[in-house]
This record gives structure tokens, C-alpha cells and sequence, in this order.
């Protein structure tokens, strides 16, 4: 009796267990696929970080002397310093156009689909098409700069990518051209989750259109508003496409993120182990971004 | 403002600044549109012209310079393949993730949480000789495995997203009546969920379509490039033409624009909400 019973146990644990096994059988494709392309090849970058390999011949273990390297590389720290003005543009003006525009178009009915197609096509279309167009609009000799000289504004027919006070900004703006209308969408979304009664609480108190943004809308929506910007900050890191279209890098590193920097490092000047240091830092970086967002988070900030 | 009560604000304001905002969001992309069927001596003398004679010219010439049968061809290939591919393995995951009992489902969420917040850069260089170890580099397989990688985690979480909210009820009633795990998902969650897969095979085919990055580094064969690279090849090539260049981007950017215009009420849910809310 005691026997059959314990066998019977031990059939349904069995089922239980194959049970269990086969649900992963249905996650087995998605996490083989991201291990294959991106967790095995990350970790493998950790290692060949610590190798001098040019990616043809063989690799030779240099220890941490590719960081070192990066210490001493006052391009590697200009570019960084790119990526951190890159970022600080991306969390202020499109944030603000996406703020003002979802605002506006929350206080409108009529034309609101409209207005949220037309700013979220510069989204849909790609780097390639957006850079195309910009480098034509900002020619300084057929864009709009040499159409306002014409009509007697002088000043604007700089070459905004070839100066290297203007590339930097001129290929931010370009980007945050395409970025800021999704954005507004975002917002938009989030500011009718907001009570309409804290409106009307305003609006019977006398407060203005501004007060009202001020001190509604934007607590209102603090969640979404705190995730936009982690994301902008996790996004900046890998900035590529915009810069290596439009300047790629120039001129003499002015417009250089890390991004670029260790593309051209790997592909163009084939120092590998060096490219990969730089792109572990990166790694390092979005952890670091990461963990003070769990952190603030842990101590009890609302985000 | 959205009042229940009576009273009414003005929203002149807002329609005069949303207005100058969408000229700035539209503006440039009509004036690529006006660039590019005219001439550069047209396009130099005033880039905001209306032409007299558009030159419709252009776009035979770039579509035919740029070997647009072929990119296109590659493209559709590489678009496809990767919806097909990151909707079969997002839909089991997304499945198994929504219904099935996995423990550690936390730290796969986790997982794809922070893996597509890990910076390319970290792990395309290493990849870029693993592939070429493997043969994979100037594939087109090759890049779609890729391509379904990097996406398939948003994939995923937002085709979850979409069975979660299914009943449960259907699922219950499908299993008494015998059906397996499979079935279940094919028979019952997959119909009912289709609105889910057509939105994220929407957005991961807008991506592949515009991806620049990965198809430069792992695509360098001329025939098998997509729209995007030889675009860029393209522009090089005729640095001088713009209305050529600008003619040869209208091209590529014809098809998104019609295909987001349909379906803008899918393109803003999907990336906006999955995008947004993970």
C-alpha cells in the first residue's frame, strides 16, 4: 500500500516536472536567440577587451593595459564629453517640445489626429532619408541659409556640419528633429490618464494655462516623464546612426561619441581589443544609468 | 481644456502654436518631396520653389542608377524574413511568459528590460567575427538572425501585453476539451490575439527597413544590400545631384510614409506603448 502510493507520488511529480519543462520549451527560441547575438558576444567582448588584436592575427593578452590606454586617450575623453552634451540636449529641448506640444494638443478636439500624424512621421522615416534631407536644408551654398542670405539675412550660410563649433549640435538638432514628436505622443498618452478634476480644481482657483502645466500636468504625469528621461540617457550612449551619416565624427573628432569612435576603431583602423574596451565602458556606463534609477528608486522617489 | 463644465478656454493659442510645430515637423520633409524633382541648379536658386516642370525624371534615373529592383527586392526579403521569424519566437515567448507557468519569468523580464538597454556597441564586434566564422556575414540569413534577436524582446513584451488581457475562460474551456499547450496557442490565443502580432510586426518591419547600423557592418556586397545602405552608397556616389539623391530618398521613404498613413493608429499604440512601457 505505503509502495503505491509513493509510486504514485512519484509519477505526478515526474508529470508535474515534465510539465514545467515543456512551458520553456515554448521560451527556448526567443532566449537562444539573444544569448547567440547578444549575451554570448557581450561577454566575449569583456575578453577580448584584455587582448591587443587587430582581428586577423592572433589575439595577445595585454591584461587591462586597452583601459589604460583609454585613460590616456584624450579623444576617447572627448568623446565622452560628446555623449554627455548629446545627452543633456536630448533631455532638454525635445523633452520640452514633446511637454509643450502634448500640453497643446491635450487642450484641443478638433485637428488632434492631424497634428499627431504630422509630428510622428519624422519618427517613421529612416536615418538615411532624414540625413539626406537635412544635409540638403543646411547646405550653406543651396539649403535655407543661403536663401535667407538672398533675401538680405546674412550669417546663416555657415557649413553647419563642416565647422567643428556647429557639427556637434547641428547633428543633435537634426536627430532630436526625428525624436521629439514621438515624445509628444508619449506625453500625450499620459496626460489623459491625469484626473480631469485636478483641472477643474485649477481652472476654479484662477490658475493660468502655465500654473495649470506647472502644477498639474507634470506631477501628473511624473512617471512617464521620469522614464522618457532614463530612456533618453540609456539612449544616448549608443548614439551612431545621425553622427556617423552626417559628419562621422569630424571634422577632427569635433561631432566624435563613443559610438562612432569605436566603429571606426574596430572597422577602419582594425584595433579590436581596443574598440572593445571602449565598448565595454559604454556597457559600463548604461549600468551605472541603471542603477541610480533601481536606487532612487529603492530610496522612495515616485519613479 | 477638457472641462465637463460649460466654460471654455480659447484654444486659438494652441492651434497657432501646434501649427507652426507641424510646419516644423513637415515642412522639411515636403521640401525633400518639392528638392526632389527638380534640378540642383533649381534646387540652388531656391531650395522652397514650387517647379515649374517637375522633373519626375528623377526618380526614373535613381531608380534605375540606384539598382532600386534589386535593394528593394533585398529589403522586402530582410523585412520579411525578420516579422516572420521574431513573430514566431515572440509569439512563444510571449505566450509561455502570459499563460504558462515559468518559474524565473522575473528575471526574464528583467532580462528583456536591461538587454535592450545594453549598448550595441558592446557585443557588434565580437559578433561580427563570429559570424564571420560561421559564414554569415553577407547573408541575408545572417542578418535576419540578428535583426530578430535585437528585436525580439520588444516583440515579445508587447505581444505578451496583448495576451495577458485575453480570458482566461477561453484558454480553461480549450484544455478540458483535450487540447495541448500547442493547441491552445494556435487554435485559441492565436486568433484572438492577431491585432498584437499585426502591431508588432508592423514596428519590427519599420525597423528593419530603416536599420543602418547592423546592415553596414554585416552587409558589404553590393547586390545584397538593403534599401538603406546602397541609399547611403547612393548619396556618395552623386554627392553633387541633389535633386538625384534627394529623389533616390523619396524612394525608400514612399512606402513607410503610405504604409504609416493606413495604419497610423497601430504604428503610435505599438511604439509608443510597448515601447514605452516596459
Amino acid at each position: 500500500m505505503a509502495f503505491k502510493i509513493d509510486s504514485r507520488v512519484g509519477v505526478t511529480t515526474a508529470y508535474r516536472w515534465r510539465n514545467i519543462l515543456s512551458n520553456y520549451i515554448f521560451l527556448a527560441p526567443v532566449v537562444a536567440l539573444n544569448l547567440i547575438v547578444i549575451v554570448i558576444p557581450s561577454l566575449t567582448s569583456i575578453y577580448i577587451s584584455m587582448n591587443k588584436w587587430s582581428g586577423l592575427n592572433q589575439p595577445e593578452f595585454v591584461g587591462l593595459a586597452n583601459f589604460e590606454r583609454l585613460i590616456n586617450d584624450p579623444i576617447y575623453w572627448k568623446s565622452l564629453s560628446h555623449n554627455v552634451i548629446w545627452t543633456i540636449f536630448f533631455l532638454t529641448i525635445p523633452v520640452f517640445m514633446g511637454l509643450m506640444g502634448a500640453f497643446l494638443l491635450s487642450g484641443i478636439k478638433r485637428f488632434q489626429m492631424v497634428y499627431r500624424v504630422a509630428f510622428f512621421i519624422p519618427y517613421v522615416i529612416a536615418s538615411v532619408v532624414n540625413t539626406e534631407l537635412w544635409r540638403t536644408l543646411l547646405h550653406p551654398r543651396h539649403g535655407i541659409g543661403a536663401w535667407l542670405a538672398k533675401q538680405g539675412i546674412e550669417g546663416f550660410d555657415i557649413r553647419v556640419f563642416g565647422s567643428k563649433h556647429t557639427a556637434l549640435y547641428g547633428v543633435a538638432f537634426v536627430d532630436s528633429w526625428h525624436f521629439w514628436g514621438f515624445l509628444v505622443i508619449v506625453y500625450l498618452a499620459a496626460m489623459y490618464q491625469v484626473q480631469p478634476d485636478l483641472y477643474e480644481v485649477a481652472i476654479l482657483e484662477g490658475a493660468s494655462r502655465f500654473q495649470r502645466f506647472r502644477h498639474v500636468t507634470v506631477p501628473g504625469i511624473r512617471p512617464t516623464l521620469v522614464f522618457t528621461l532614463l530612456m533618453i540617457m540609456i539612449w544616448s550612449v549608443p548614439a551612431f546612426d545621425y553622427i556617423y551619416l552626417l559628419t562621422d565624427g569630424g571634422p577632427a573628432h569635433a561631432s566624435e561619441v563613443l559610438g562612432t569612435y569605436l566603429y571606426n576603431m574596430s572597422f577602419f583602423r582594425f584595433e579590436v581589443g581596443y574598440a572593445a574596451a571602449i565598448g565595454v565602458t559604454m556597457a559600463l556606463i548604461t549600468a551605472c544609468i541603471v542603477a541610480i534609477f533601481v536606487i532612487l528608486r529603492r530610496r522612495g522617489w515616485e519613479i | 481644456m477638457r472641462l465637463r463644465s460649460g466654460r471654455t478656454e480659447t484654444t486659438a493659442f494652441n492651434h497657432v502654436i501646434l501649427f507652426l510645430l507641424a510646419v516644423f515637423a513637415l515642412g522639411p520633409v515636403l521640401v525633400l518631396f518639392l528638392n526632389s524633382v527638380k534640378t540642383s541648379e533649381q534646387i540652388a536658386a531656391n531650395p522652397f520653389s514650387i517647379p515649374a516642370e517637375p522633373r519626375f525624371d528623377n526618380y526614373a534615373v535613381a531608380f534605375e542608377k540606384g539598382n532600386y529592383v534589386n535593394t528593394v527586392k533585398n529589403s522586402v526579403i530582410l523585412t520579411a524574413g525578420t516579422v516572420i521569424g521574431v513573430l514566431i519566437v515572440g509569439g512563444m515567448g510571449g505566450y509561455a511568459l502570459a499563460h504558462l507557468e515559468i518559474r524565473g519569468a522575473n528575471i526574464i523580464a528583467f532580462y528583456f528590460l536591461v538587454g535592450t538597454a545594453i549598448p550595441i556597441q558592446l557585443y557588434v564586434v565580437p559578433l561580427f567575427f563570429i559570424w564571420k566564422t560561421f559564414g554569415l556575414l553577407n547573408t541575408h540569413l545572417g542578418l535576419i538572425i540578428i535583426y530578430c534577436a535585437t528585436s525580439s524582446p520588444f516583440a515579445t513584451y508587447l505581444i505578451r501585453s496583448y495576451m495577458v488581457a485575453l480570458p482566461k475562460e477561453f484558454i480553461e474551456a480549450a484544455k478540458i476539451d483535450g487540447a495541448s499547450k500547442f493547441q491552445v496557442m494556435t487554435r485559441v490565443i492565436l486568433p484572438l490575439s492577431w491585432p498584437g502580432f499585426l502591431t508588432t510586426g508592423l514596428i519590427v518591419g519599420l525597423g528593419v527597413w530603416n536599420e543602418f547600423l547592423i546592415a553596414v557592418t554585416f552587409i558589404h556586397h553590393p547586390d545584397l544590400k538593403p534599401v538603406a545602405t546602397s541609399l547611403r552608397a547612393f548619396q556618395e556616389r552623386f554627392t553633387r545631384d541633389w535633386g538625384l539623391t534627394n529623389a533616390a530618398s523619396v524612394i525608400m521613404l514612399l512606402p513607410v510614409l503610405i504604409l504609416f498613413l493606413l495604419m497610423q493608429r497601430r504604428f503610435i499604440e505599438g511604439l509608443t506603448q510597448g515601447g514605452m512601457k516596459m
